[in-house]
This record gives C-alpha cells, structure tokens and sequence, in this order.
C-alpha cells in the first residue's frame, strides 16, 4: 500500500516500466519527445551506425527553431554551411525514420517549446523529454518535461524510455498578488535569485499558491521554463481548468469522449493531501518589484530600483572572484544604480516569452514611443503561430511604428546559434533565459528582465522601471 | 565506450562556481553533424586569444596542466544547455573524470553516458583536493573506481561513493541502448498497458 503521493511521485509511478535497483533508478517511459536540428544530427547518426529502428515515430515531433534567420522575409536559405547542413540533415533523417518535421516554412513552426503546447502535441500527465534543457516549460500543462542529452536523445528513439533516477521533491508555494506590472517572470526571477543557480539541483518542482493559480498558462510556462536556471530538471503544476480551456480544440488534443475521458483523468493530478515533499520554500510576491539580472549567472539579478552590488560585500574568496569577474564582464561598477544602465540592443524572444502575451505585454508599451536612439530593438516571435496572431491583432503594426524590427521566429539571439549574434561590448535589454558570458556573442552583455521591461528600455534606451513610464503597463 | 577502472593523471584547478556549458563548448562549434574536433572548442574564449594563439593565463595552457586527464571543478559545473557537445570536446581533449561538490543534473547524465567520471566530494574535501593540485608538483593523482578512492600519494586518499548502477556501467563500458533493449518485451507489454489506459496517447 502507498501512502499519499506527490505529483511527481504519481507522474513518475505511472510511467516506470521497471525498477532498475533500490537507488531510485528506473526504466522511464517517455510519452512524447521533440527535437530540434541542432542535438539531434549525431543520435540519429548512433541509430544508423547500430542498424537500430525508432521505436515510435509518432511520439516525436522535430521542428527547426535554432540555426534558421529570423530576417523578417523569409525563405528557405540557410546562409550558415553549417546550419544548412544540420537542416538538410534532419529532413533525411525525419523522411528516413517517418518523424513529422516542422520546416522552416512551415506555418507552425516555430520554437520548440512554444510551437508543442500550441499544437496540443503536450498533454496533461504526458512525460516528456527534449534534447533542449528548457523542455521543463511543459510543466504548465500538467506534463512532466525535461531536457537530455543527445546521447539520451538516441536511447529514447530506440527504446521509448530513459534510465532515470528519481529526484528530491521541492514544492514552491508562491503567495501575495504581485502588483500591476509584474509578471511570471519576475517570480521566477526572484525565486532564482533566492535560491541561487543551483538551489534546486537534484530536485523535481512542484509550484502551488494562489499566486500560481491566478496565472495564465502562458504565464506558468516561463515559470517552468525558466526553473531549469535553478538546477530543477522538471518543474511543474496541477493541471486545472485554464489547461483544460487552453488545450481544448488545439490540433492534437483529443476530441469528443476522448477528450471528455482524459478530462475526468486529469483533474485527478494534484498532489494528494498530506503528501511528503523533500523540502519547501514559500516566496511573498506581494512587494515584488521588476527584476533584472546584473551578472553572468540567472541568480545574479535584483530588483530594478536595487544598484550593483559590492564583491567585497563577500567573505568567501572563490565567491567574491566570482562576482568581481562578473562585474569585469559587464562592465558594471559596484554601488551603480541598476535603473540608467545604458542599452545598445533590446531583444525579445525565445521560449522563455515570446509568446502572444508577452508580445500583449510589450506592445502595451511600445504603442505610441519611440525606440531610442542609438538602440537596436528586434521582436522574434515564439512561433509563426504567434506571429500571424501578433498581426491579426494590430501588435505587429504597434512595434514597426516604434521603431521595432519585426522578425520571424526561431531560437535566434537567446543563444545566437544562427546570424542574430552581438558584437563584443554590445549591451542588450533581453527577455530570455540566460546571461552567461559570450551567451548572445563573444564579449556581449546581457540583462535579463520581462518583455514589457524590455520594451520599456528599448524606448528609454537605458533599464528602467517600466512602471515608471506613464500610461497603461 | 571506454572502460574507467584505474585511471592515472594529472588534474587541474577550475574552481569558479556556475561554469556553464556555452563557456565550455560556444556556440560556433555546435554546428555539425557528427562529433569530430570539439577539442579545439572547449573553453575556446578562455583557452585562446584573440589572435588563435593560446591564452598563457589559462590553466590547461600551463606546465604540467596542459595534458590534464581530470579536473577539479567549483559548484554547479555544467549548468546551463543540453549540448553533449560539452562533454564530447572535454573527452576529445583528454579528459576521463570531473571532481567537484556538484554538477548540474542533464550535464552529469551527459557524462555518465560517454564514460566520463563525475565524483562528488564534501565541500572540505574538494578545497583540499584543489589546494592539492594547484601545486605543480602534487597535480598527480589517480582515481581508483573499484575501490572508490582518489589516490593522492603514498598512504593518502580520498573515498567517494558512487551509485552501484553507475560504477557498473563506467566499469564495463557497456551499451546503454543495447542493455535496455534486452527488456524490449517489458517495454512492449508496458506501452500497451498504458495506451489503453489512456487511450488520448495512441
């Protein structure tokens, strides 16, 4: 008999083919993958050189979001060798094993992680796993995702399933109203900030609060998304009715009984009452302010009306050589007041939120202003789904008023793979998910913040407290 | 794969926290379609200058460094990005085992599955290991996997633990793939339990 279970804990029991030892491994069934065309190439070249099948072609959707321009015209040119080969290289081996395959012109494709829930390809209850560490934004549909490897990317297409161990439990309850302005992403941020880069390492999250049911599920996926950021490998929620209402009459959700019938099971996922977690952190979000990262790492980030911080604030050598180099690399002096810093570039994109909300969001700001002189300012929409609502809906036309580039989607200056890279010095106002040195090109610096935050500096050409701009936020 | 059973070495110091994945492997070597020359690309922005010629500062451009076979890492090592590319370069160049307190969770999967050793150590004994090797002359050491220990010198070393799961597979070098298709049965008859159960998955 067991007692009570956590979600993860019934997610995990439900897809365990076998125990593996009394160490927590098991043979995981994995419901679903997606993969992309850049750690793909070399599992599927595993599979040919081993003679080996795909265990179950419809389980896996590619799409090509990473390598592809985002050049507002768009065609099927792929300027980089390199990327045009790992583009050929997927549709081989997509027509070689029968995989669907989102090309670049197709008209849903689109990032990964935002063109799978968009699809109804992610379900309640799904496990699923990606080749792309941010394939925990599936948590927000009640699925438990994560990223892997590309040599577990060829383990999963053979057999279906992972040797995986069981991870720790973290429930975050997140309580308070966050006031006007603030959005899912600065929870997460906060919450990073908090706990620090690897505070969630080797642990599963659970997110519960009324600070989370009051989110939109577009919201929750940054949340999931960004917790990798934290070390979680999955981060998740009780699916509830806005899942139910957001996937409804998506293109691969179930219909008619079936639909009803997956309804009724999956109300069903939540923790049970009494269920015993590793551990438990609570954040207030009440007096939340707007935040922004000052460093190199997620959990170097603060509220926008915070300055720098001092390194010999820090007793510990090793930490405080590791916050002086991260002021060194951003060019940033201790005790600077965060809200002035300058920008070159304002980019909002990626998995993280680039999607119709977030582009609500940012347009609410842009809609009569200016990008700054001086600012680059670029729009990749999260899908080309998203993209055609942004212009059925008029944003499109808001932000080439103000002076926005209006691109196409992929993957783009979130890890400048493809031709969106920045020049050593360049400063840039980014609504992604990582400011690592070199992350959007050699030298170039990153400020992670909200997409409204972003659009807030692109037209002040600094950062700044997009509260404190007059007008609707 | 490559058996790790007793390895001899030397190991370098890299004890900056929270060092990611684009800075071992940046993102211009991420672009083929096979595994060849990731060497050259790890830790390219601090291994070499502008100029492609090597950074002398950097610690595995250094005598006796420059031939490391393990490093010795600060916390959360390999945070960030899937790319197994990482880890591919880090064994290209020579690299058999990752000593820290932690690593961040797809890149230690990533390493298990390419035969490179991660072990993890008590904070105290991880500052002692890289005070240790920062020394040129005590840098040698040799990581015994059947007897969990590093091996520092005459009478001197530290215990790891390592799941048993693991330990077996670094050991044999065996298959993953071909070890978890011996269960093909088992799988079959699971995936037809649970498509019926939940019948909006087939």
């Amino acid at each position: 008999m067991t007692g009570p279970r956590t979600l993860y804990q019934k997610h995990i029991d439900a897809h365990t083919v076998c125990e593996l030892d009394d160490q927590g491994h098991v043979l995981l069934y994995i419901d679903r993958q997606v993969a992309n065309e850049y750690t793909s190439p070399q599992a599927f070249s595993g599979l040919r050189e081993a003679g080996r099948q795909v265990w179950r072609p419809a389980a896996t959707l590619c799409v090509v979001d990473h390598v592809n321009p985002t050049a507002p015209e768009r065609d099927a040119h792929m300027p980089d060798p390199g990327g045009a080969r790992q583009v050929s290289y997927f549709e081989e081996n997509c027509r070689e094993f029968g995989i669907e395959l989102f090309g670049v012109l197709d008209k849903r494709q689109g990032i990964e992680h935002v063109v799978a829930p968009e699809q109804g390809f992610i379900l309640p209850g799904m496990v699923v796993a990606a080749g792309d560490s941010h394939t925990t934004t599936y948590g927000a549909l009640g699925a438990f995702g994560f990223g892997i490897g590309t040599s577990e990317i060829e383990h999963l297409l053979a057999t279906q399933t992972l040797v995986y161990k069981r991870l720790k439990t973290l429930r975050v309850t997140v309580e308070g109203e966050p006031g006007p302005g603030l959005v899912a992403k600065d929870i997460i941020m906060e919450l990073i900030r908090r706990i620090g880069a690897s505070g969630a390492t080797g642990y599963a999250i659970e997110f519960a609060g009324p600070a989370i049911s009051a989110l939109s599920v577009e919201g929750r996926m940054t949340l999931c998304n960004m917790a990798v950021e934290a070390g979680a490998r999955g981060a998740f929620m009780a699916p509830d009715d806005k899942v139910f209402d957001y996937l409804k009459d998506k293109p691969r959700a179930p219909r008619g009984a079936l639909w009803e019938q997956g309804v009724a099971c999956w109300r069903e996922l939540f923790s049970d009452p009494g269920a015993q977690f590793d551990r438990e952190v609570t954040l207030q979000v009440g007096d939340l302010e707007p935040m922004v990262t000052w460093g190199t790492s997620p959990d170097q980030a603060a509220a926008i009306g915070a300055c720098v911080p001092d390194p010999l604030a820090e007793p510990d050598l090793i930490l405080r050589q590791d916050l002086q180099r991260a002021l060194r690399y951003m060019g940033l002096q201790p005790g600077a007041a965060l809200s002035g810093i300058p920008i070159s570039h304002a980019f909002i994109g990626s998995c993280t939120n680039a999607r119709i909300e977030d582009l609500r969001d940012a347009a609410r700001v842009a809609k009569g202003r200016k990008v700054a002189q001086g600012v680059r300012a670029m729009i990749v929409p999260g899908s080309t789904q998203v993209r055609d609502q942004a212009e059925a809906e008029g944003l499109a036309q808001v932000f080439r008023e103000a002076g926005f580039e209006w691109r196409q989607s992929g993957c783009s200056m979130c890890l400048a793979m493809n031709d969106d890279v920045l020049s050593p010095g360049d400063r840039c106002a980014s609504s992604t998910n990582r400011n690592f040195e070199g992350r959007q090109g050699a030298g170039a610096r990153t400020h992670l913040m909200s997409p409204a935050m972003v659009a807030a500096a692109a037209v002040s050409g600094h950062l700044v407290d997009v509260r404190s701009l007059q007008g609707e936020v | 794969m490559q058996p790790f059973i007793h390895v001899q070495g030397v190991a370098a110091p890299l004890l900056a926290a929270n060092v990611d994945t684009d800075v071992i492997m940046p993102k211009q070597f991420l672009k083929g379609i096979d595994r060849a020359g990731l060497d050259r690309g790890v830790f390219f922005d601090l291994r070499f200058q502008e100029d492609g010629s090597p950074n002398p500062g950097f610690v595995l451009n250094q005598a006796p460094w420059q031939g490391a076979a393990f490093l010795v890492v600060g916390p959360n090592f390999g945070c960030g990005s899937s790319r197994e590319h990482a880890v591919w370069g880090l064994k290209q160049l020579g690299i058999r085992a990752l000593i820290g307190t932690s690593f961040a969770g797809i890149f230690y999967d990533n390493c298990q599955r390419n035969g490179v050793l991660t072990i993890q150590l008590k904070p105290d004994e991880l500052k002692r290991l890289g005070e240790r090797v920062s020394q040129p002359e005590t840098a040698g050491i040799e990581i015994d996997l059947p007897g969990q220990r590093i091996v520092l010198g005459e009478g001197e070393s530290i215990a790891f633990q390592i799941e048993a799961l693991r330990k077996e597979a670094l050991l044999s070098g065996l298959d993953a793939i071909g070890s978890t298709l011996l269960r093909s049965e088992q799988i079959r008859a699971f995936e037809a339990r649970h498509l019926a159960g939940n019948p909006w998955l087939a």
